[in-house]
């Protein structure tokens, strides 16, 4: 019995219907960030939708950095399940995150690409931006050890 | 407070204050449910209960990655705040999280976080997320390895613009 069977009915039928909506619900804690996914010109676009329960800093007010590294990692592990043939969960190795400007209180987007696939590690690169894609707010690199 | 020679750190005094600008006026700590369980100079130790809404896997329960990425990155930043003589606000400008194994279900997860430089731009910190076996108390000492989720190097700028919480806190402000 494999940690996928939840997962794999809802990611076969957003793989042929386009609907990843219901996988990203099957998530709790993606639901709680209020995650969605839209694929826009065969690219998976992840937007977590602002909610004052966000926020770090509220004197600015800024979104915790916290949220900004649950998006990236979101955006990434996405990004495995959209562009690869096989359905294993991916396991997360590590990652490392930049913050590269203050997140204000404003939707976030994010979308990642694989930089590189082994046989058994894949690297992935993540990138997250609020109102101009030119001026990220975070960028995120990751390597998952892919279990088929 | 600015021209005052440093303070003995005085964990009594110190503590309900930390707790109360960590969850009461940072909106996400306190959504997470993060509590600060422990603290020393320049470290801090907090707990992340477990609950449904945090889950990555939902067959198993274990919790998403992205909770464990939060919970290192307060403790990191509160860490930073404990080992200041005077508040000043903070950003993290990285964080590198290497995950050592899932988080075990339906527990709570623990992190440490020690700022062991303060610059005068630049903190540095070393975090480590844990798990304890039933039974055993989180204390302000580094965790047996056995018992570590993930491990974390960060690096947190220090402000000049804006106020912190932890200074409003300090001085009896919300």
């Amino acid at each position: 019995m494999s940690d996928e069977d939840d997962l794999r009915p809802l990611l076969a039928r957003a793989k042929t219907d386009g609907e990843w909506q219901p996988l990203v619900d099957a998530i709790p804690f993606a639901r709680y960030l209020g995650l969605s996914i839209k694929i826009e010109d065969g690219e998976a676009i992840c937007r977590m939708k602002f909610d004052p329960k966000l926020v770090g800093n509220y004197t600015i007010p800024a979104l915790h950095g916290g949220t900004l590294g649950a998006l990236l990692e979101s955006a990434a592990v996405f990004v495995l399940f959209h562009a690869r043939e096989a359905v294993a969960l991916p396991k997360i190795i590590n990652v490392t995150i930049d913050y590269l400007r203050s997140a204000r209180a404003l939707d976030t987007l994010a979308t990642a690409t694989i930089t590189k696939q082994g046989r058994r590690v894949t690297a992935v690169q993540a990138i997250a931006w609020q109102d101009d894609r030119s001026r990220p707010v975070a960028a995120a690199n990751a390597h998952f050890l892919l279990v088929d | 407070m600015s021209d005052e020679a440093p303070r003995p750190f005085d964990r009594d005094r110190a503590f309900p204050i930390v707790q109360s600008a960590f969850r009461d006026m940072v909106p996400f700590n306190a959504a997470l449910g993060l509590e600060v369980v422990d603290i020393a100079p320049g470290v801090v130790v907090l707990k992340l209960p477990w609950r449904q809404e945090l889950v990555g896997n939902p067959r198993t329960g274990v919790l998403h990655g992205g909770a464990i990425t939060a919970l290192l990155d307060a403790c990191g930043g509160a860490s930073v705040f404990l080992k200041m003589q005077k508040p000043i606000p903070i950003a993290t400008l990285d964080l590198r999280i290497d995950y050592l194994k899932p988080a075990a279900p339906k527990r709570d997860v623990f992190a440490r976080s020690e700022c062991y430089k303060l610059g005068r731009s630049v903190a540095f910190v070393r975090a480590i997320a844990y798990q304890l076996p039933d039974g055993e108390g989180a204390g302000s000492s580094e965790p047996k390895d056995g018992d570590w989720v993930a491990t974390a190097a960060a690096t947190f700028m220090l402000s000049t613009k804006g106020d912190s919480v932890m200074g409003r806190a300090s001085r009896g402000e919300k």
